[in-house]
């Protein structure tokens, strides 16, 4: 027994405040936002340049200058606000955006993270990763916890190009939540039927106490 | 002072040569220059340095330029939506130069605001900040970036007025505000051209002053993803 996506995404959602503006990466961090707390209003930023973003609208209702950071089709919501693309990265690097909640391919203790390049396959580039991690309040990766043949993701080091240096705060896997600390990882909570052991046994990283 | 043109083409006039650099406006396809794109294609212009978000996608966008080998280098966050594109770069044919998004969006900024250099925490200890200059600030670690300016610039606007005053519309606007800034020539492609007076002045997005050519068309603004959800 593990978490699913669905499962891992409201479990993400978990971590959001009342009154936070953040941006959700492309993938699971979209689900979240699916499973937003009752009582807790969030801002969704899109690095494309709005705040403010709302559902997939209904069908006839696409509008081509409407998309979200993923390029998929969105509505504006009544507080939406537009703006340009140096705009955009300017309140990211300037620390205006609470929480990026982003997926991962890698992550180390000390909280480095990879999750744009794998050396000798297809790079598309990093987008708005590298900027997000520099500079918003709070950056949580929600990933899977080992690989298709069991290799952990949470390593003592990175092997992939890094998108950030030290920068995630919390990890959120199908096995369990963990935070960046000092000297290592530390477990917050297993998934449902997961135990402790369990979660030790598939992380490379040092668990800390 | 007469900015409008009467095509793509004609609002190209003079200012296109080989080897040149063109900053262009767009995020994936939503706001991209599209008639302009494709009146640099019939002027055949080559070794095009391009700074751009996005390459475009097979057929559409900047893919046009990339089929008919007239781009040298990209200088973009984001390429992955173009196997013409990856063909090309795999192959050696094409240079790429990958900037985080936020980065090259400040470059083009800086560029046009007349910043040659700025420091950004974005990339620290990550290969893009290899060979650049570091410095510390409050105990944190910046690396240098230097500002972009483009013999031309190319954007996508939804209005303007004959003195060039734009007005984006949506998340069209993304890249084309910094992306004009930064040319030493703008031109812009709007979908109307309203008359002098008709555009609020406290509702400009982009003043004239950056836009020196202007040029209305149909635009097909094709749709990269198309997502929708069950009307409830």
């Amino acid at each position: 027994m593990a978490w699913d996506r669905n499962q891992m995404a409201a479990r993400a959602a978990q971590e959001l405040q009342d009154g936070w503006y953040v941006n959700l990466g492309i993938g699971i961090p979209t689900l979240v936002s699916n499973y937003i707390p009752e009582g807790v209003e969030v801002t969704l930023q899109s690095e494309n340049g709005m705040l403010g973003m709302g559902p997939f609208p209904i069908e006839g209702e696409e509008d081509a200058d409407l998309i979200n950071a993923g390029k998929q089709t969105i509505t504006e919501l009544p507080q939406t606000a537009y703006f340009d693309s140096a705009q955009s990265f300017a309140m990211i690097r300037g620390g205006k955006i609470a929480m990026a909640i982003l997926g991962a391919m890698e992550v180390a203790e000390n909280g480095d993270l990879a999750n744009w390049m794998i050396p000798g396959k297809l790079v598309k580039g990093m987008g708005g990763a590298m900027d997000l991690v520099a500079g918003v309040g709070r950056v949580v990766v929600v990933m899977d916890h080992t690989s298709k043949h069991g290799d952990s993701k949470l390593l003592k080091e990175c092997t992939l190009p890094l998108t950030g240096k030290s920068v995630v705060d919390r990890i959120i896997t199908n096995l369990g939540v963990l935070d960046v600390v000092e000297g290592g990882l530390r477990i917050v909570e297993c998934a449902d039927g997961v135990t402790e052991d369990e979660l030790r046994a598939a992380t490379e990283a040092t668990i800390v106490a | 002072m007469k900015k409008i043109y009467k095509d793509a083409s004609s609002a190209l006039d003079g200012v296109l040569f080989d080897g040149m650099m063109i900053a262009a406006g767009g995020f994936g396809l939503c706001g991209i220059p599209e008639l302009l794109i494709s009146a640099i294609r019939d002027a055949g212009t080559k070794g095009l340095t391009v700074a751009s978000n996005n390459a475009g996608v097979d057929g559409f966008g900047l893919g046009v330029l990339l089929e008919t080998r007239q781009v040298k280098k990209m200088i973009s966050s984001y390429v992955g939506e173009n196997a013409e594109f990856m063909r090309q770069y795999l192959s050696g044919e094409l240079e790429l130069e990958f900037n985080p998004q936020g980065t090259l969006a400040e470059r083009m900024r800086a560029g046009g605001a007349g910043i040659p250099g700025f420091y950004t925490k974005t990339g620290v200890g990550t290969v893009i900040a290899e060979g650049k200059d570091v410095k510390v600030f409050d105990g944190q670690e910046y690396i240098m970036e230097t500002g972009i300016v483009a013999d031309l610039a190319i954007v996508k606007a939804w209005k303007a007025d004959p003195s060039g005053n734009l007005v984006f519309r949506k998340t069209a606007r993304n890249f084309n505000p910094p992306a004009a800034t930064c040319g030493k020539i703008c031109v812009a492609e709007v979908e109307e051209i309203v008359p002098m007076g008709a555009l609020d002045p406290d509702s400009i997005h982009l003043p004239g002053i950056y836009v020196h050519r202007i040029v209305q068309g149909e635009h097909e603004k094709r749709i990269e993803q198309r997502t929708v959800r069950k009307a409830s």
